[in-house]
């Protein structure tokens, strides 16, 4: 069991500079998020948009953003659950929280802030008839053990940079890739796009442009794919699909912890401390909503904010806080680091 | 209001709405969409780097050109035809008074 101060539900801008904030007040974070890596839509979505109303930053890309956020709470020393959505929350005797993921793991704390922007990122699926009947027999949505398809003829369909990164990475195991796209440019790194290319001319791979994967066949598991192409319909032979059209957000299991919820939004007291209608349970960032909320980066800063404030106090009853600067105070870090602001120096002059 | 122009959106129920849309506030047809409260989700913001906004153009007004992200989308969106376009990337321009739209359906 994995225990904290405060249990962060998504490692997105809003999720991770409330560990700054906490860690002003001297408690501990640890954050969930579903992506392998901290960032959420910055970095799932957008990492090389520049986002130009961050106060101060006249200019700064999505993804350097995620990056200094990182670099400014690294002196709190955060835990993290990557790569698992957290699916339950149970209350104990003691008014802590339990909150389970959907890998079992387990993480306990007094106050539980749930920063998760528009929800868990969820992979895209095409709509295919009987799609979801080949689920994990022979169509899969990510690549979670590139060893499975050791030997195995897979299809991949995609434009972006996931399809054409595991169509070069599993070229090398599998029995055969072939690669189907609905136009013949492609959206992803630019050397990525090359490699294909040269895969492609070496034979090393097939190349189905433009053109759609239209239907599965299969008794058991998946057999074979129908691809159109031109006009043309035909019948492909494959062990594996992997339809890799990015990850769209949803709510998810999150809506069905007793929240009040409006329009997709988990309802909170924006006059006092964006707690939800559940005491202990923050809502902070675009996971939230309330009269006048705006779904933007620095109100979810400013959000996090208010909310350690109040979380200290459920936290610590008995001990009373006043607000410090940083500019007095400095930060000092879990790690034991310092920072600080230089001492002037005073000299006399003879 | 010399400045609105009229759209004739129809939703995913087959219900119409017209809206009035201000040409003189950099909005785009998402954006529009949202003002009103109709179920658009313009997840990524208006990027087009989601198609949560992508709409089927019912009527023959001229609109600008797909740019490549706009066409890179849309090669991965689904239930697209040929008059599909993302909501967010068409602004509100007086030439487009009378716009005629159908949302396209929810992944």
């Amino acid at each position: 069991m994995i225990k904290t101060d405060i249990l962060i539900i998504g490692a997105g801008p809003t999720g991770l500079f409330t560990v700054f904030e906490a860690g002003l007040l001297k408690l501990k974070c640890h954050l969930i998020d579903s992506l392998p890596m901290p960032g959420g839509q910055c970095a799932e979505i957008y990492p090389k948009k520049p986002i130009y109303d961050i106060p101060s930053h006249p200019e700064i890309l999505a993804g350097d953003l995620v990056k200094n956020l990182e670099e400014q709470i690294e002196p709190f020393q955060p835990g993290f659950t990557l790569g698992e959505s957290a699916v339950s929350i149970e209350k104990t005797e003691d008014d802590h929280f339990i909150v389970t993921t959907d890998q079992g793991t387990q993480h306990q704390a007094p106050v539980v802030a749930i920063a998760g922007g528009l929800g868990t990122f969820e992979p895209r699926k095409p709509p295919l008839k009987n799609l979801e009947q080949y689920e994990e027999k022979g169509v899969h949505y990510m690549v979670k053990n590139p060893e499975y398809f050791r030997d195995k003829t897979v299809v991949i369909a995609g434009g972006g940079d996931s399809a054409l990164d595991w169509t070069i990475f599993l070229e090398k195991i599998a029995a055969s890739v072939t690669l189907v796209h609905r136009r013949n440019e492609f959206r992803g790194a630019l050397d990525s796009v090359e490699k294909v290319q040269e895969l492609k001319n070496k034979g090393c791979i097939s190349l189905i442009t433009p053109a759609e994967v239209t239907a599965l066949k299969g008794e058991e598991k998946l057999e074979a794919l129908t691809v159109s192409h031109q006009g043309n319909s035909k019948d492909l032979e494959c062990d594996a699909f992997i339809p890799l059209f990015g990850l769209t957000p949803k709510l998810g299991p999150i809506a069905d912890w007793g929240l009040e919820i409006e329009k997709n939004a988990i309802k909170v007291d924006n006059s006092l401390d964006y707690q939800t209608n559940i005491p202990g349970i923050y809502a902070i960032g675009d996971v939230n909503t309330y009269p006048g909320k705006l779904k933007l980066i620095l109100c979810g800063f400013h959000e996090a904010t208010l909310m350690c404030q109040s979380a200290f106090k459920r936290i610590h009853p008995d001990k009373r806080n006043v607000l410090k600067y940083t500019t007095v105070s400095g930060v000092n870090g879990f790690d034991g680091s310092q920072k600080q602001a230089a001492k002037s120096t005073i000299k006399s002059i003879e | 209001m010399s400045s609105d122009i009229r759209v004739f959106l129809t939703d995913r129920e087959g219900e119409l709405h017209k809206l009035t849309a201000p040409t003189d506030m950099q909005m785009n047809l998402m954006e529009v969409c949202k003002a009103y409260e109709l179920p658009v989700e313009g997840t990524c913001g208006g990027m087009a780097l989601c198609a949560s906004c992508q709409c089927y153009v019912e009527s023959e007004h001229l609109l600008p050109e797909r740019s490549d992200d706009e066409e890179a989308m849309l090669a991965e969106a689904f239930y697209v035809r040929e008059n599909s376009r993302l909501g967010c990337q068409i602004q509100m321009t007086p030439d487009l008074d009378g716009l005629k739209i159908t949302l396209a359906p929810e992944e």
